[in-house]
């Protein structure tokens, strides 16, 4: 592991309100322009991982740093304001307003002009551009998702976290996702991701954390683990 | 001849009362459907709402009046309204710091918010009993008819009167202006739009850093100025009396849930549903057929289906229907 990650989720345990704790002792981190993916069976605690380091969750032990900065302690909106953007697996688009005002609301903590990272947004998801003026709701499976990630990416983040970007959308569209994917962290833009296609996750990702029960199990470089006979065995199937 | 004076007939006493009924029941059910979409319950105070703009209203048209300030030909309570929507914007903000912050903040679930605004209801009824009485107020001034019945019958021949009040039009003329507005600010503004998205989804909003707290202070103030504008049109076209007011929450609430809550353009189209249905129910066709009909048919009875005593289970009974056939009213909107 490189000494300073960009972003970091240290040694976190907590759980939802005062119920019991998910994660334990869980280390999750990306560096700079790189992407990061979490890996595991269900219920392993992938997307609570996720939602710690976005402070929507009770944390009872552990610290999350962005950039050396410990912001533990701030609100989801106030990590927004660092940098980091979410797009969580669910509802993740305003379904009444079109793709365009989706976008426009990702931008709303920004005073400046938002043009510019609008037509970013287009150049890298074309279809957008085209249904610009359609309500959010409208669209196929795909393409809600590219509104999600293009509406996160609207607050010009340093980091983006994705849970599950291709849940429910068609396999010739994920690969078209995972593509756009690279783009974006190409551009210099961490990504923290949780997938549920593991293998085609991990061909992606320059870093791979295989959670179980709320534990690391793995951890090593996308490749790594996918050339991990026990890794294949246990959680690529075979 | 006697088609035509049908038609006048119709018109007279009930498309053109049902435009103008509708009109202040789109904003009222306007209020109530923007207080269901951002802040997630339904307001059952809105009726006292708007009874105590008015209220504000008449006191300054009196005061205006003392003064000798008039704006003749119009009414002068056009000229009070905006002291009125003031004074209504402080209420709502002030009873939403001291009411309903708290349950919004410990996350109550919407009834309980409901039953909040049904004791907000009863203090409103009893500040406003004892500040204006409980009496009927008759406050309209200014002329009384854009169009004379007798001028009308002078102007065409026919035998029935078309009576258009100054009061009708200046209904219709200011709903259109408020809710041009309105839909200009929730579709154009940017602070219009992150009330449309918190409304949408909550948790996305937050997530892009809209500030919850201010847009439930915009929203009270949109619906103080509707609350307002919906009592004081409501009062000068009949009168002001503040159980008149309690009992419009049943039109109004039937209007938003038929257009599905939440949704504007909905509870501008369930108000008008609901204006013709009640009008159009307890009109008495008598007039209307024995034009109609011939001589030997006419009806002798006064053909009115239902009592203008019962005008409220109109609104009841359409209520009624849509939770049961379409929960989500006629146009999606989130079911409750």
């Amino acid at each position: 592991m490189t000494e300073n990650p960009f972003l970091i989720g240290d040694s976190m345990s907590g759980g939802y309100g005062k119920g019991a704790d998910i994660l334990h002792n869980c280390t999750v981190a990306v560096n700079k322009g790189e992407i990061a993916v979490i890996v595991g069976p269900n219920g392993a605690g992938k997307s609570t991982a996720m939602k710690a380091i976005f402070g929507m969750l009770n944390m009872r032990q552990g610290a999350v740093r962005i950039d050396g900065e410990d912001i533990t302690d701030l609100s989801p909106q106030d990590r927004v304001a660092k940098g980091m953007a979410f797009v969580p697996q669910n509802q993740n688009i305003f379904t009444s307003l079109s793709v365009e005002e989706n976008l426009e609301m990702g931008a709303f903590l920004r005073k400046d002009d938002i043009k510019g990272t609008m037509d970013q947004v287009f150049t890298l998801f074309p279809i957008l551009k085209e249904k610009r003026k359609q309500a959010a709701g409208e669209l196929s499976g795909g393409q809600r998702q590219q509104v999600a990630v293009g509406r996160a990416l609207m607050t010009q983040p340093k980091v983006l976290m994705l849970d599950e970007p291709t849940a429910g959308v068609a396999p010739i569209v994920m690969d078209e996702l995972f593509d756009r994917i690279i783009e974006v962290a190409r551009s210099g833009i961490s990504i923290l991701m949780v997938e549920q296609n593991a293998r085609q996750a991990l061909t992606i990702a320059d870093k791979g954390y295989v959670l179980v029960q709320g534990e690391n199990r793995f951890t090593d470089t996308g490749a790594s683990l996918l050339a991990d006979p026990e890794v294949r065995k246990s959680f690529l199937g075979g | 001849m006697d088609l035509l004076n049908a038609l006048v007939a119709l018109s007279n006493y009930v498309i053109v009362p049902a435009i103008a009924y509708g009109s202040q029941l789109a904003l009222g059910a306007l209020g109530i459907t923007l207080i269901a979409g951002v802040l997630r319950f339904s307001n059952f105070a809105h009726g006292e709402t708007m009874a105590f703009g008015t209220m504000i209203v008449i006191l300054v048209t009196w005061w205006f009046k003392s003064l000798g300030i008039s704006i003749y030909p119009l009414p002068t309570a056009l000229l009070a309204l905006p002291f009125g929507i003031i004074g209504c914007i402080a209420m709502v903000l002030l009873t939403d710091k001291f009411v309903y912050k708290f349950y919004r903040k410990a996350k109550s679930s919407p009834v309980v918010l409901v039953m909040a605004s049904l004791g907000v209801t009863f203090i409103m009824n009893g500040i406003i009993r004892f500040i204006i009485g409980p009496g009927d107020q008759r406050f309209a001034d200014g002329v009384r008819f854009l169009l004379k019945p007798k001028d009308f019958k002078i102007m065409t021949g026919l035998n029935e009167g078309l009576a258009i009040k100054l009061t009708q039009c200046i209904t219709l003329v200011t709903a259109i202006i408020i809710v041009t507005a309105l839909f200009w600010f929730l579709n154009k503004t940017r602070t219009g739009k992150s009330m449309r998205a918190f409304s949408d989804n909550e948790d996305l909003a937050l997530l892009s850093g809209i500030n919850p707290e201010r847009v439930v202070a915009i929203t009270w103030v949109f619906v103080a100025i509707l609350a307002t504008v919906a009592g004081t049109l409501y009062g000068i076209d009949k009168t002001f009396k503040p159980f008149t007011y309690f009992q419009l929450l049943l039109p109004m609430f039937a209007a938003a849930v038929v257009g599905g809550l939440g949704n504007p353009v909905g509870a501008i189209v369930g108000a008008f549903v609901v204006s013709f249905s009640e009008i159009s129910l307890t009109y008495a066709y008598k007039k209307f057929l024995t034009y109609l009909l011939p001589s030997d048919l006419a009806p002798s009875s006064l053909v009115q289906l239902i009592s203008t005593d019962y005008k409220f289970a109109v609104s009841f009974i359409i209520l009624v229907l849509v939770l049961l056939f379409r929960p989500t009213g006629l146009f999606k909107g989130p079911s409750t």
